[in-house]
This record gives C-alpha cells, sequence and structure tokens, in this order.
C-alpha cells in the first residue's frame, strides 16, 4: 500500500501514456515531466516568496504577511494566498526598457537565466525513481548548466547600460566564479566515495541502514565538512545573504537586474529561486541522503515527501541565515572562498580518500576527524587574523 | 542525418559565424557561447557525454564569460564604425580556402586513417576516467603542472607591488 | 573558533522566531485595522463642534462669531451666520451659525481655531479614519457631521475638557451670580422704589436713599 502510494507518480505516468502508440510515448512522457517540474517547483516557489517574508518577520518581532488568502472571501490562509497579487502584479506592470539597452540582449538574459536553471532539474532525484533523464555523469550536467547562467547574468548586466547593472554583473560572476570551485571540490568527494557520477546511483549509494540509521554521507567526517563547504558554496552560487553582493539593495539597487521590470523581473526572481531550489536538491541527493529516510522505521513515508521536507527545511535554514548574517565585503568574500573554503575541500578530498582506504571501524573515525578538526582550526585562525576590525582608512577619499 | 542534428548544426554554424562577422565585440563573445552550445549539443548527440558537458562546463561558463571581461575591462563597449571586414578580405578567403582544399585532398588521401570506418567506442564517464588515470596518466599530470605554473604566474604578474611606506591603506 | 559567533547570532534570531509565536509582547506591531494603539491624549486630527445637552441643534455652543474663519490660515472653515436668534448655556439669546462646514482636505490640523475661539466650542478631534472615495462631498464636513457632545469631548481629552468645562462653568456662575445680583438689585430696589413711595406717600421731605455702592473693579 505504501509502496503504491510511493509510485503514485510513475505508476500515473505509464498509465497516461499507455493509452499511446509506442512512437509518441516517449515524446509524451517527456512533456509529462516537463510540465511537472515547471508547476511543481513555481508553487514551491511561490510558498516560499511568502514563507520567506513571514520568517524574516518573526525573527524581527513581527507577523510577516498575514492578510491575502483565497481571493474574493474572508479566508486568509495565515498570508499564504500572498503570492498570487504579487504574481498578478508583476505580469501587469509596463515593461520598460532603457532606450540605451541593446535590446536583444536585453530581452533574451532572462530566458537564458531560466533555461540551464530548468534543465538542471532533469537530472535531480525527486524521489524512488523519479529521475527524468538518468545520465551517467549528472552531476557533470548539473554543473556544466550551472556554469552557463553566469552568461546569462552577464549579459544582463551589460545590456542594461547602467552602471550598478554592470557593477553587479561583474559582481556576481566573481563571486560565483570562485564559489563554484569549493562547490565542485566538495561534491568530488562524494564521486570518489561512490565511484560515480550518476546522481541516481549517489542516493542508492546512501539508502542502507546500520543500526536503524541511513548511511547518508553527512553522517561521516568527510561528507559533514563536505556539507557545510557546499552549503555555504550554494548560498554564495544563489546569491543569497550574506553573500548576496551582486543585488545589494543598499549598494547597487538591485545588482544586474535593476533594469528590469515587470514580468521579466519576475523571471529572474524566478531563476534565481528556482535555482537555489536545485543546488539544494543537488546538495540533498549528494549529502543527505536524496529521497531516503534518514531511520529505517520511517522508510513508509512516499520518497517524494522526503525529499520535499528535506528542501524545506533547507530553505527556512536559508531564510535563516538570511535573517541573522550581515552582508559580507568583497575582500572578505573572495579572502573566505580561497584562503579557506578552497584549502578545507582540497584537505576534505585527502580525507575522503583515507576514508575510502582504511578499515571500517572507529580508528578511521578518530584520524579523518582529527585531520579536519585541525585543519579547520588552523585555517580558521589564519583567517581570522587577517582581519583588521579597526577603523578603515580610504586610501584615495583623503 | 536527423533533424534534430541538422538544427544544431545550423545553429552552431550561425553562431560561429556572428561571432566573425558582428561589429560589437561582446556580442561576438555571446554568439560564440551559442556555437560552443551548439557544439556540446553535438558531442552528446554523439553519446559523448563527458565531452560534452566539459564543453559546456569549460568553455560556455568559463572561457566565453573570461573573453567577455577580457573585452570588457580594456575597451569600451562601443561598436567600431568602421567595416569588421579588411579591405583586402577577398585575398584572405581565397587563400583560406585554398589551404582547405590542400589540407583536406592531404588527409583524405593519407595512408595514416584506415578505409573502413572502426566500430564506435564506447565513450562512458567510467572510461574516460579509467583512460586518463592509467594510459594517460602522464599527460594529464603535465598539463596539471603546466596550468598550476601558468596559475602561479598569473597569480605574480597580479601581486601589489610593495613599493614605499606612502601607501596608507589597510595593513595586515 | 571561526563560526563561533555566527552561532551564537543564530541562537538569537532562533529565539526571536519561535519567542514571536509564544509571547505576545515580543511583537513589536498592532493588527492595525482590528487593533489600534492606544493614543496619546494630545492627539489632534481635524476640529469638531462641540454641543451640550442631548440636542445637538439646541446644544451647540458656537455662536457663529466667525473669529476661526477670518484665523484659519488655510480658509477652511466656511460659516453663515443665523437670522434669528436662540439663548445659549447662560440663557442669552445669540446667533447660531446656519452654515458651518470645515474641509479637511484643506485644513491643516494646526488648532488655531481651537485657540481663538472665546466660546470653548471647537475642538480637535482624534479620528483619523477619515478616507472616503467622494474626493469633494465626503470631505467636507457639515455642521450636523462635525457636532459632537460635551461626554465625547471629556473622554478623549480628560484634561482639556476639564479645563473647558472649568471655564464655562465660572462664566456660568458669574453670569448666575451678575443675574442673581441684578434680581436682587431690582429686587432691592423694588424694595427701596416701594419703600421710597411709600416713604414720599408718608413724609415727602426726607433726604434722598444712600446711593449704592460702585462696584468693585
Amino acid at each position: 500500500m505504501f509502496d503504491k502510494l510511493d509510485q503514485i507518480f510513475v505508476t500515473a505516468l505509464h498509465w497516461l501514456t499507455g493509452f499511446l502508440p509506442a512512437a509518441l510515448q516517449p515524446v509524451v512522457s517527456t512533456l509529462i515531466c516537463i510540465a511537472f517540474v515547471m508547476s511543481v517547483f513555481p508553487g514551491v516557489f511561490a510558498l516560499t516568496t511568502v514563507l520567506e517574508r513571514k520568517i524574516l518577520g518573526r525573527i524581527q518581532n513581527r507577523y510577516g504577511p498575514n492578510r491575502v488568502g483565497i481571493p474574493f472571501t474572508k479566508i486568509r490562509l495565515c498570508g499564504f494566498g500572498q503570492f498570487i497579487p504579487d504574481g498578478i502584479k508583476s505580469l501587469t506592470k509596463e515593461d520598460i526598457v532603457p532606450r540605451a539597452a541593446d535590446k536583444v540582449v536585453h530581452f533574451l538574459a532572462p530566458v537564458v537565466m531560466l533555461i540551464p536553471v530548468l534543465l538542471s532539474y532533469s537530472v535531480l532525484p525527486f524521489g524512488k525513481n523519479m529521475t527524468i533523464t538518468d545520465y551517467d555523469a549528472g552531476l557533470l550536467f548539473f554543473f556544466a548548466v550551472g556554469g552557463a547562467v553566469e552568461v546569462s547574468v552577464f549579459m544582463a548586466g551589460w545590456s542594461s547600460r547602467n552602471k550598478y547593472s554592470l557593477l553587479g554583473a561583474m559582481r556576481a560572476i566573481a563571486q560565483m566564479v570562485s564559489y563554484e570551485i569549493p562547490l565542485i571540490l566538495s561534491a568530488v568527494t562524494v564521486v570518489m566515495v561512490v565511484g560515480s557520477l550518476n546522481l541516481s546511483q549517489i542516493v542508492a549509494h546512501q539508502n542502507q541502514y546500520t543500526y536503524g540509521i541511513a548511511h547518508w554521507h553527512v553522517f561521516t567526517p568527510w561528507g559533514l565538512v563536505g556539507f557545510v563547504l557546499f552549503f555555504i558554496a550554494s548560498l554564495a552560487e544563489s546569491n543569497r545573504t550574506p553573500f548576496d553582493l551582486p543585488e545589494a539593495e543598499s549598494e547597487i539597487i538591485a545588482g544586474y537586474f535593476t533594469e528590469y521590470s515587470g514580468f521579466k523581473f519576475a523571471l529572474f526572481f524566478l531563476g534565481e529561486y528556482l535555482g537555489m531550489f536545485a543546488i539544494i536538491g543537488l546538495g540533498i541527493t549528494l549529502f543527505l541522503g536524496g529521497w531516503t529516510s534518514p531511520v529505517s522505521f520511517l522508510t513508509w513515508i512516499p520518497s517524494y515527501v522526503w525529499f520535499l521536507s528535506k528542501l524545506m527545511t533547507i530553505v527556512f535554514v536559508f531564510i535563516w541565515i538570511r535573517g541573522t548574517l550581515p552582508r559580507l565585503r568583497m575582500d572578505q568574500l573572495m579572502n573566505f572562498a580561497w584562503k579557506f573554503m578552497l584549502p578545507l575541500a582540497l584537505i576534505n578530498i585527502l580525507v575522503a580518500g583515507i576514508w575510502h582506504y582504511m578499515a571500517a571501524d572507529w580508528q578511521r573515525w578518530l584520524v579523518c576527524s582529527a585531520i579536519i578538526f585541525g585543519a579547520y582550526a588552523i585555517l580558521g585562525r589564519g583567517l581570522m587574523q587577517n582581519q583588521n576590525f579597526g577603523k578603515r582608512i580610504y586610501r584615495y577619499a583623503e | 542525418m536527423s533533424p534534430f542534428f541538422v538544427i544544431t548544426g545550423i545553429v552552431t554554424l550561425l553562431g560561429a559565424a556572428f561571432a566573425m562577422s558582428l561589429r560589437n565585440l561582446v556580442h561576438c563573445a555571446l554568439a560564440m557561447a551559442v556555437a560552443f552550445s551548439g557544439i556540446a549539443a553535438l558531442y552528446l548527440q554523439l553519446d559523448a557525454q563527458f565531452v560534452g558537458f566539459a564543453e559546456i562546463l569549460v568553455y560556455v561558463g568559463a572561457i566565453a564569460i573570461l573573453i567577455v571581461f577580457a573585452i570588457l575591462l580594456t575597451r569600451s563597449g562601443e561598436a567600431p564604425e568602421k567595416s569588421v571586414l579588411t579591405s583586402g578580405w577577398m585575398a584572405g578567403i581565397a587563400v583560406s580556402a585554398m589551404v582547405f582544399t590542400i589540407l583536406g585532398w592531404a588527409v583524405l588521401n593519407s595512408s595514416a586513417i584506415p578505409k573502413e570506418t572502426p566500430p564506435a567506442p564506447v565513450a562512458t564517464v567510467k572510461n574516460v576516467g579509467d583512460a586518463l588515470m592509467t594510459k594517460f596518466v602522464l599527460p594529464l599530470e603535465i598539463i596539471g603542472l603546466v596550468l598550476t605554473a601558468a596559475m602561479i604566474g598569473a597569480v605574480i604578474i597580479a601581486l601589489k607591488e610593495e613599493t614605499n611606506n606612502e601607501n596608507p591603506g589597510r595593513k595586515s | 573558533m571561526l563560526g563561533e559567533q555566527i552561532i551564537k547570532g543564530m541562537a538569537v534570531t532562533a529565539r526571536n522566531f519561535f519567542g514571536s509565536y509564544v509571547s505576545k509582547e515580543r511583537l513589536t506591531t498592532v493588527q492595525y485595522p482590528e487593533e489600534h494603539l492606544a493614543q496619546k491624549e494630545n492627539t489632534r486630527q481635524f476640529p469638531f463642534l462641540v454641543y451640550d445637552g442631548d440636542d445637538w441643534e439646541k446644544g451647540l455652543r458656537c455662536v457663529a462669531c466667525q473669529i476661526c474663519e477670518k484665523e484659519c490660515p488655510p480658509k477652511c472653515i466656511y460659516i453663515v451666520k443665523s437670522k434669528d436668534k436662540k439663548p445659549d448655556y447662560k440663557g442669552q439669546p445669540q446667533l447660531y451659525p446656519a452654515t458651518f462646514d470645515i474641509d479637511i482636505s484643506v485644513c491643516m490640523s494646526c488648532q488655531i481655531c481651537v485657540e481663538v475661539c472665546p466660546f470653548e466650542s471647537i475642538k480637535m478631534d482624534t479620528k483619523f479614519e477619515l478616507s472616503t472615495a467622494d474626493r469633494f462631498g465626503g470631505l467636507l464636513l457639515t455642521k450636523d457631521k462635525l457636532a459632537k457632545p460635551n461626554s465625547y469631548y471629556q473622554e478623549m481629552h480628560p484634561h482639556d475638557a476639564a479645563d473647558s468645562d472649568a471655564v464655562i462653568a465660572a462664566e456660568k456662575a458669574k453670569a448666575e451670580a451678575k443675574a442673581k445680583a441684578a434680581a436682587e438689585a431690582k429686587v432691592k430696589a423694588d424694595a427701596e422704589a416701594k419703600a421710597k413711595a411709600a416713604a414720599a406717600a408718608a413724609a415727602a421731605p426726607i433726604a434722598a436713599p444712600a446711593p449704592t455702592p460702585p462696584p468693585a473693579k
């Protein structure tokens, strides 16, 4: 019974395509999968926009939006209908294109932003047997299409002919390029241990239980460090606080999408959030066991429920961090990436190798934990010593 | 020739043509990114996943961005007034066509290439990885060394010159 | 160690997050249309007219002296005097405003009309939810909309209302005293006149009565 519930979407897809001639089946099945991604994740995005405002409000000791519910009724739903008027508003707003802008590139940028982001969903395993295209090199595909987002950011920033847009784009690309390295290096550890770039196999590797506890990678020393590094790098990749320099409102208005309005702005917003969900989804797949349950007696809960609940938990942590930390300065950002995260990621690869080749007993726990802790302490101290917390002197101001 | 191959081929060729002929250098760079993506799609069509994804990751994600940044940092974004074609473009085309013909003729008549098509190799990611770590491990290491040297050189060139104590900037 | 302070900060925000669901005192905002913040006593928005008693037409304190109309800086008050008179709280016959309009879209809440009014009849209201879809008629408050009972004023501004009540009571007392004195004087004068008449009737050549003392300055 629970198995059937778990596989309900897969069964439904087979049942639906079963009515069609064999030649049409792959096409229709692909279209249904696209429709699934295009409906579920924008829906999650819509809820997240409200959730984010509500959580930030509560962190600041106020109510968030709590008025708009179902339209034309008195039902308020705690304000979770807020995204409907927001969407209508952005759809009906005037689309302003600056006169000096490069019209074609300006128009294409949001589209180019959204395509790779949506493509990256095609390799994520949302549940048991629920991977849309099970590429052998799924992880590589994810990072490859993720790299294409930078092009769209540059297109948006350059074509607007606005100094803030260009500054935002420069910052965004510098940040994305810098943080892509620890992101990929922290994922490499998982590839080393599992021996595959296929995301379904990575999940299957974590879907084993000892004493009722799953073999999630985050429950190992290298996995924990890898997860933390991945988490920080994904914060930076999705331009979230404290790494939101590309769109720092107080400095450069909205960064690379300053000159976008109306629905194009909404597309950027959507693309940014969908990219965030995708990268969180990848982090879940790599380190948090994908769609598996953490303890063996909860395996009856459907796999997609596990995936979505993990996703929402991490989104909550993202919002929590946004409500806590201030924005970094550019030099702090770069220092952190190159002097702390990159060495730690490299050491973590070494540790993963040691873990792989040592016998599975308490000794490898001790050795790996000791190396990681020592590296963390030394690197952390080095990073803190280089900070100058005194009064800042502006070289060219006086 | 499948329709997919025709479409990707046309997109790739158009991208390459625009990369040569457009006036604005940034547009050229973006057109080149399109051409790179088209090449990646062609690789994927040949079932070479690793090469295809690496093409996108390296060329679209890194090289195109690098070119664009170089253009931005070295000159203004204004399009040049004069034509993109030089005065002797006809001669250039003639020379390049000639070179292409001779090379093509030489390659086709060479005895080094086998006459019958070899069976398509299975190029899964695992195979590529195995080959890199066994047969081609020395070239890989040498490339890694060269790249490291290049990177260190770049860092040294970009290092701030410690000239004098007049600089009242922040000290660590 | 690196990260220690981040954990501390996260703990603070987490405490705020969960605390705001548990204790209402943490929340710094109110749900406005349903909840209102208690207003400060000196709040003022737009003027209104005070009346005594139950019937606003009878009890209106305003005597249409038009001082406020003349003093109003943006000229938002419009008064038409009545043709007839009606008794005020002192019982004196006074004019009353046949028309008294305040355009609150023009009013700037300066309170000068309140300062200059010698009859304690125009005061400042605290009502601020006056938005209307009608741009002209909806923002033009006529006499019937402006008139509000003294009890409302007492509730709204207890201290100011007590002062103004004291002034009115004093004036009333003064007027009553004056009336009483006048009545007594009248009675006395009547009595004297009677006595005089009687005396005159009794004996004509008697000295004139002592003059009444002049009123204290």
